[in-house]
Formats: structure tokens, sequence, C-alpha cells
């Protein structure tokens, strides 16, 4: 997983996309905010929906408690 | 795609969409839909640890700004495990201080190998050839590259094909014979003879109807 660790703990980039997810919803505003190219954007973004730190409808993804609670 | 005797599958084709595939890389786990919007150079190497590929990877990250200027992103692969790769870019970071920015698919069941046709039985059955796609920003290859096991790539060549692919889907135009940024281009050619009689009187630099440049 290149979002969260095997120890549970959250990578460097992982944090930069759940910070940037505060003031911004789809990949291409996100990579910028977090210095990341848009392809490993979209690639963490998947995990993060799948381990239930993001929601995403219609491409645009916020923050669920669990995600906030890791920032 | 034909599969055959020896696993390999047959080569992608030009101007249809490229392979989909899900792959592990040295950044996670990346779908070719990932890099949609951008254009891609996706290349194989035949393994890691050896010592053209290193020269290679050098290579690679020394042009990785400027196919970064156009827009351009690059996803390595080779039949390696995703740790083999880690321990290789690290080493080559460690010994030359240069570090690898672009990711690489650890293509252990040679899935997206064979989807690309980067296996050549007849040069080797357990690595991948020097392959080079160009992908353009809504996933159409757009073009490809094969060397050999023993011929390192020429970056230069590769910074000149994505210049001529941008160029000729920006204006519409061909690019002739060595063309580099800021040469003249080839205006299409006519294909029928009113086409042709126009052409003449188009203000062109023609050598005939059928071969006529212009500058951009």
């Amino acid at each position: 997983m290149a979002c969260v660790n095997p120890d549970g703990t959250m990578t460097p980039s992982a944090i930069a996309i759940l910070t940037a997810l505060r003031s911004a919803e789809t990949a291409e505003e996100i990579a910028p905010l977090a210095g990341l190219p848009l392809f490993r954007v979209r690639s963490a973004l998947r995990e993060l929906v799948a381990a239930g730190l993001v929601a995403v409808d219609d491409g645009r993804h916020s923050l669920t408690a669990a995600g906030v609670a890791r920032l | 795609m034909i599969e055959t005797e020896a696993g390999a599958v047959g080569l992608p084709r030009l101007n249809e969409p490229a392979p989909p595939f899900e792959a592990v890389t040295t950044h996670g786990t990346l779908n070719l839909s990932d890099f949609e919007g951008r254009w891609l150079i996706l290349f194989s190497h035949p393994a890691d640890f050896t010592p053209v590929c290193t020269t290679e990877f050098l290579a690679f990250a020394e042009i990785f700004p400027d196919l970064q200027k156009r827009g351009t992103d690059l996803l390595g692969l080779s039949i390696d495990s995703v740790f083999s790769h880690i321990a290789w870019v690290r080493n080559i970071e460690e010994k030359t201080g240069v570090k690898i920015p672009f990711p690489v698919i650890a293509d252990l069941n040679k899935e997206v190998a064979s989807k690309y046709g980067m296996l050549m039985p007849g040069e080797s059955k357990t690595e991948t050839s020097r392959c080079v796609f160009f992908i353009d920003p809504k996933g159409i290859l757009r073009a490809m590259i094969y060397y050999p096991l023993s011929l390192g790539r020429n970056m230069q060549e590769i910074l000149r094909v994505i210049d001529a692919l941008q160029t000729a889907t920006a204006n519409g135009v061909a690019t002739p014979a060595n063309w580099k940024p800021g040469d003249k281009v080839i205006v299409p050619a006519p294909n029928t003879q009113e086409g042709a009689e126009e052409r003449m009187k188009a203000g062109y630099e023609c050598i005939d109807w059928y071969l006529c440049k212009k500058e951009l």
C-alpha cells in the first residue's frame, strides 16, 4: 500500500493528500496542493477510499470521519 | 492479440487504445488510466542491477525534467519484484547521487509485458526487451520502439519522438526525416487532383504537390 504502511501508519504522501482534501475535491485539484503527480493522487485516492478514509461521489472526494481522525 | 507458444502476446497496434493494466509499482498500484490527460512513456528494461539498464535509468532520470515540461510521465517495467526495484533504485542513488523519480512496474507474472509484446523469446525468455511505448493523453498508443538487450536507448531520440508526436497532434502536420523542434514540418499531401492543383498555389515550400513544407 502506498498510503498506509504495514504498521498502520500513514505515508507522507497520504498525509499530504488527506490535508489537501480539506480544500480540494478532485484529483486534479489535489495534485498541486499535495505536491504529487496526478497519477499518484489518482492511485492514492483509490486506496484511501478502500481504506474508508475518503468518500467519493461523482469524482468529488471528501474526508470521512475516519480520515479526519488521521490528521 | 494472438498468444504464441512461448506465452508472448502479439504486439499492440499503433493508433489503437493502449492495453489497459493494473500493476504493482515502486509508487504503489497504478492503472494505465491514472495517466489519462498526460502523455506517458512506458518502457521496459531487461533486469535490475544490470549495467546497460543502470545507464539507461540514469539517462531517463536526466531527461525526466524535460519530459515533465512536455506534460509527459515516465513508467518503467521489468520482470523483477518490487523489492528488487526498490533496492536497485536506492543503490543507484547511493552510488551515483541520482534519485530515480519515476515509478517502475514489478511485472513478475509478465502480465503487462505480455500485453505489450515486450517479450522476445528469441532473445530472452525471462527478460523484457528494451521497448518504448508512447501513449497520448487519451490512452492511444502513438509510437513504439524496440531495442535489443545489448543496445542502450538514445534519450534525445525519445525526446524527439515526443516533440514530433505533440507537434503533429497539435498542428495536423507530419514531420520529415531527422526533424527536430524549430524545423519546417510537412503539410499532409492532398488526396484529390483539385487539392493538388490548389496546393501549388498555397504558398508553401514545395518540391512538388505531394511534398510541401511550412514553418510553424
